[in-house]
């Protein structure tokens, strides 16, 4: 079957992309299939991070009066929860799954920055780092993930608590504005040709609205991390009344970023549910391109919304009825993706599997917390019930329902083509049924416990609210969910080396990531595919041409880490891009400037003023050699 | 006979607060017709949330129910006109015209729960949020007092909330929705209750370690009753007991104010802390044992107050306990 010629560029891709396995590949490679791996292994670690952190809090709030632990830890414990899901979990697992599949789906040979990539990663890592390190000098940030001020300020938190919080996130925020930058030039420079912009697939859209959002909200978050470090360290008055600044400031900056960050969790999370609605409703999605422009839709209005979160600060009735308008005009996007991967299921004729159990619980979960979002938006009802445990209840159906179940219908759909090995699917089943029981039991009696006036973010209750029993409840929800997370775990570590072998494609699927081996190659692709629909992996004589090209040494690219540059919005054939190959700048990069905060955290200036010079140095020396030089 | 009247002003009170359920924090038992518009503006959503979630649900148990398909099969390529229509109705057109009712009736129930207007109200009480306390004075009335306030039932009262320190958030849940209380801001929110009895309040927003205990109560009375509350409250406190002398000796009075004897801010005014139900805000009964631990060990209590526990001797602590409980 095969000729001389094909094996022979098989060949030559081979030598000119493997990587020697060693210490030395594992800390300069650029592949974006191991970076995404990184990501996602890392973020899982800090999931089950936050996870013991949650389940301590539950343990604490089982009973009324409980003494398991006291104000002080409880307040770091949720603090540093929220800041975990958030920052260091949902989107780096996300952007895990993005670095993986992304170039693989645009039929790309790697990202469009590939040492950018790694810098990305090595420097979520370190980040990540720095901001659990805290734990270890017993002051871990404890003002809640919101941060607000005045308590966050000095004279309320004189701990370096708030400062690991600051200068953690100014830190987490270099990795995620260089991850974004990347995958638009990815997605809109790097995909196959003829994947014109209608073809795009929907996750791949989906990381392109998350990166736009970024871009744009991360530069609030990053102002008001600065504004509050600065008044800190060196006695400005941003957010300090007495001196003329504004304890409001804060918290419009910090929802200017935060409620953007909702459809930043939210939106890729989304695309993996579109990625695998069609796989297992056997069709072609129905209303692909609504789904598309709803979701950049949804990535443009949420930065329309962000009062909702202040409408008990008291700003005028006039602002929170723009507010409230926005914020129910939100759903919209919602409404149409909802009833787009219904209809798709409706009229196709599914294939329940674990992977679309996720997305079937994911479903209903999503629609509770969506509804309940819409109640946010009724100024009266939000003004009694904001800071109640109904909004933990609420932003959990959201974020856990919206965001972690497509993490986990991503993680069993995904697993075979990371690792060429199927999950066992009875324990996959076991393990959602435990999870979904388990997030319902955890989170559904916290509306109840909102409606009967719980405050959120307290370390203990008194007896004789009502509140005990929808408490307890929840408390053994929680080790129920965690049972079910271990489940998976367990079928991840136990399939990665005793799984049934997958094949390349075990799910017919429509997308190009399942058009190359299982795992891939170095290289993705033999030769770069050529797209002629939005299902191209369905396109069975396409991937035959794919084949047929590769024997005659068409598009394989084979003079370097080459793939194909595209018009972005046809995706006609404009340029050979070039890739570097294993680069030692972005880890040393990302440790100059560990060296720089860790520097300005323990506030040694002159150690910080180094740390700069050796930043500069790391720069210069990644621009010492250009790839093809 | 005027002892006769506290003493049965406080066992109604305290009748009140066994009889369970009237010093709830429950939303859906609103007191007041501001709080009630709240609730029936949450049944409303709550059955059409219950709606959407149920035809959502539905249609995902028939997708299960549907004719397998097979992963080594496509069933249909491209799109289904039909179903696009469906999409964009269902998913677009319904909710759009769905919300813009929502809208309307949201706007409608603004200005029930809107911030008051001096000339809204009847009685203007202002209330500090401090770490971890509230500090209560009724600037007409020439009255201070903390954690519990008491206001005559039927009438509009304006809370006018301020914070000494860090944002806190003053939430009555069965008579009001809640106000932030933010440095440098005029926040303000009506408390009408309908009729007798005790709400329990408690801070909403984060302010620190012992943000979960800094509750407090709003004690509605019938207006005689209420009145002769304002005239307990407005007389001196005896400054000529042995108690009153060590409650300077140790220094109680650099944080508290008894009026007449010390005038600390740092801790809540005791001047008529013997008639409060609670001590701490909301965190120990009031009653002698609590109060001598209280008095002792506030740390062990409230982890993370500002209260140091002084040096007192026992017979110093008894005479400080017996003052304290007389000051009603």
């Amino acid at each position: 079957m095969s000729t001389a010629v094909g094996r022979e560029e098989l060949h030559r891709l081979e030598s000119i992309w493997a990587e020697k396995p060693g210490l030395r590949t594992f800390l300069t490679t650029v592949d974006h299939k191991k970076i995404g791996t990184r990501y996602l292994v890392t973020s899982f670690a800090f999931f089950v991070a936050a996870g013991l952190e949650a389940l301590s809090m539950r343990t604490q709030l089982a009973v009324p009066d409980a003494g398991a632990i006291g104000p002080k830890a409880y307040d770091e414990l949720f603090s540093m929860h929220g800041t975990t899901m958030i920052f260091l979990f949902v989107t780096p697992m996300l952007n895990g799954f993005g670095n993986y599949m992304v170039p693989l789906q645009i039929g790309a040979r790697d990202m469009a920055f590939p040492r950018m990539n790694a810098l990305s990663y090595w420097i979520y890592l370190a980040s990540g780092i720095f901001l659990y390190s805290s734990f270890l000098l017993g002051s871990a940030p404890n003002d809640g993930w919101f941060n607000y001020t005045p308590l966050a300020e000095k004279a309320f938190t004189p701990g370096l608590n708030i400062d690991f919080y600051n200068l953690g996130l100014l830190f987490l925020t270099v990795s995620s504005t260089v991850g974004a930058t990347n995958f638009l030039v990815t997605i809109f420079k790097l995909r196959a040709p003829g994947m014109s912009l209608n073809r795009i697939p929907l996750f791949c859209w989906a990381m392109a609205a998350q990166s736009f959002s970024l871009i744009f909200a991360l530069p609030a978050l990053s102002v008001a991390n600065i504004f509050l470090e600065l008044e800190r360290r060196f006695d400005f008055h941003f957010f300090d009344r007495a001196h003329g600044g504004d304890a409001l400031l804060w918290q419009h900056l910090f929802w200017i970023f935060g409620h953007p960050d909702v459809y930043i969790i939210f939106l890729p999370a989304v695309g993996i549910v579109s990625t695998v609605v069609p796989v297992f409703a056997r069709r072609s999605m129905i209303a692909h391109d609504w789904l598309a422009l709803a979701t950049m839709a949804t990535a443009f209005i949420g930065f329309g919304v962000w009062v909702h979160h202040m409408f008990a600060t008291g700003l005028s009735n006039v602002t929170y009825a723009f507010y409230s308008a926005a914020s129910m005009v939100i759903v919209i996007p919602s409404g149409v993706q909802i009833f787009g991967w219904l209809a798709t299921v409706l009229k196709g004729r599914p294939v329940i599997r674990s992977p679309f159990l996720y997305i079937l619980g994911f479903i209903v979960t999503f629609v509770i917390g969506g509804v309940t979002g819409v109640m946010f938006a009724a100024i009266p009802f939000d003004q009694q019930i904001t800071d109640s445990y109904f909004v933990v209840a609420h932003f959990h159906y959201v974020l856990f329902g919206g965001a972690v179940f497509p993490i986990f219908a991503g993680i069993h759909y995904w697993f075979p083509k990371i690792t060429g090995r199927m999950l066992d699917e009875r324990l996959a089943t076991w393990s959602f049924w435990l999870f979904f029981v388990g997030f319902n039991l955890t989170f559904f009696p916290m509306h109840i416990l909102g409606l009967l006036g719980e405050p959120r973010r307290v370390y203990t209750y008194h007896p004789g609210f009502g509140w005990g029993l929808w408490n307890l409840l929840s408390t053994i929800g929680s080790f129920t969910l965690a049972v079910g997370i271990l489940g998976t775990v367990v079928n991840v570590i136990w399939s990665r080396s005793a799984g049934a072998a997958a094949g390349d494609d075990p799910w017919g699927a429509n997308t190009l990531e399942w058009a190359t081996s299982s795992p891939p190659p170095e290289y993705n692709f033999p030769s770069i595919p050529v797209v002629h629909s939005v299902d191209p992996n369905w396109d069975v004589d396409d991937r035959r041409d794919d084949a047929r090209r590769l024997e005659h040494a068409e598009l394989t690219l084979s003079g370097g880490h080459e793939t194909i540059g595209t018009d972005w919005l046809d995706a006609d054939i404009e340029e050979i891009h070039e890739g570097p190959s294993e680069s030692p700048w972005p880890l040393l990069l990302a440790l100059t400037l560990s060296w720089f905060f860790v520097a300005f955290l323990a506030g040694h200036w002159v150690l910080a003023g180094i740390g700069v010079g050796l930043i500069a140095v790391a720069v210069g020396g990644w621009h010492l050699k250009e790839p093809g030089e | 006979m005027r002892r006769v009247a506290v003493a049965g002003g406080l066992a109604g009170v305290c009748m009140l607060v066994l009889s369970g359920c009237s010093d709830d924090q429950n939303t859906l038992a609103p007191h007041s017709s501001a709080a009630r518009s709240i609730t029936t503006l949450w049944w409303v959503m709550f059955i059409g949330s219950t709606i959407v979630v149920m035809v959502v649900t539905l249609l995902v148990v028939l997708a299960v129910l549907k004719r397998r398909g097979r992963l080594d099969r496509v069933e249909s390529r491209g799109e289904s006109p039909g179903a696009r229509n469906v999409v964009l109705i269902s998913g677009a057109l319904v909710p759009a015209v769905v919300l813009t009712a929502l809208f309307i009736y949201v706007l409608t129930t603004v200005p029930a729960t809107a911030e008051p207007k001096p000339k809204d109200a009847k009685m203007e009480i202002d209330v500090t949020g401090k770490q971890w306390f509230w500090a209560v004075r009724y600037p007409a009335q020439r009255i201070k007092t903390a954690n519990e306030i008491h206001i005559p039932v039927g009438v509009p009262v304006r809370i006018r909330a301020h914070t000494d320190d860090v944002i806190h958030s003053f939430w009555v849940p069965e008579l009001n929705r809640k106000i932030d209380m933010i440095p440098g801001y005029d926040n303000s929110v009506l408390l009408e209750a309908d009729r007798a009895g005790v709400y329990r309040g408690q801070c909403a927003e984060f302010c620190g370690l012992q943000h979960a205990n800094m509750a407090f109560y709003v004690v509605a009375q019938p207006r005689a009753a209420f009145n002769r509350w304002v005239a307990r409250e407005q007389r001196p406190a005896d400054t000529t007991a042995a108690g009153a002398k060590v409650f300077t000796q140790v220094g109680c009075g650099g944080c508290h104010t008894i009026s007449g004897l010390s005038n600390g801010t740092i801790g809540p005014d005791l001047t008529h802390v013997g008639g409060r139900m609670t001590l701490a805000a909301g965190t120990i009964p009031n009653a002698k044992g609590w109060l001598g631990g209280w008095i002792l060990d506030p740390q062990h209590i409230k982890p993370g107050n500002k209260m140091p526990a002084l040096p007192v001797s026992g017979s110093q602590l008894q005479q400080l306990l017996s003052y304290l409980e007389s000051l009603k």
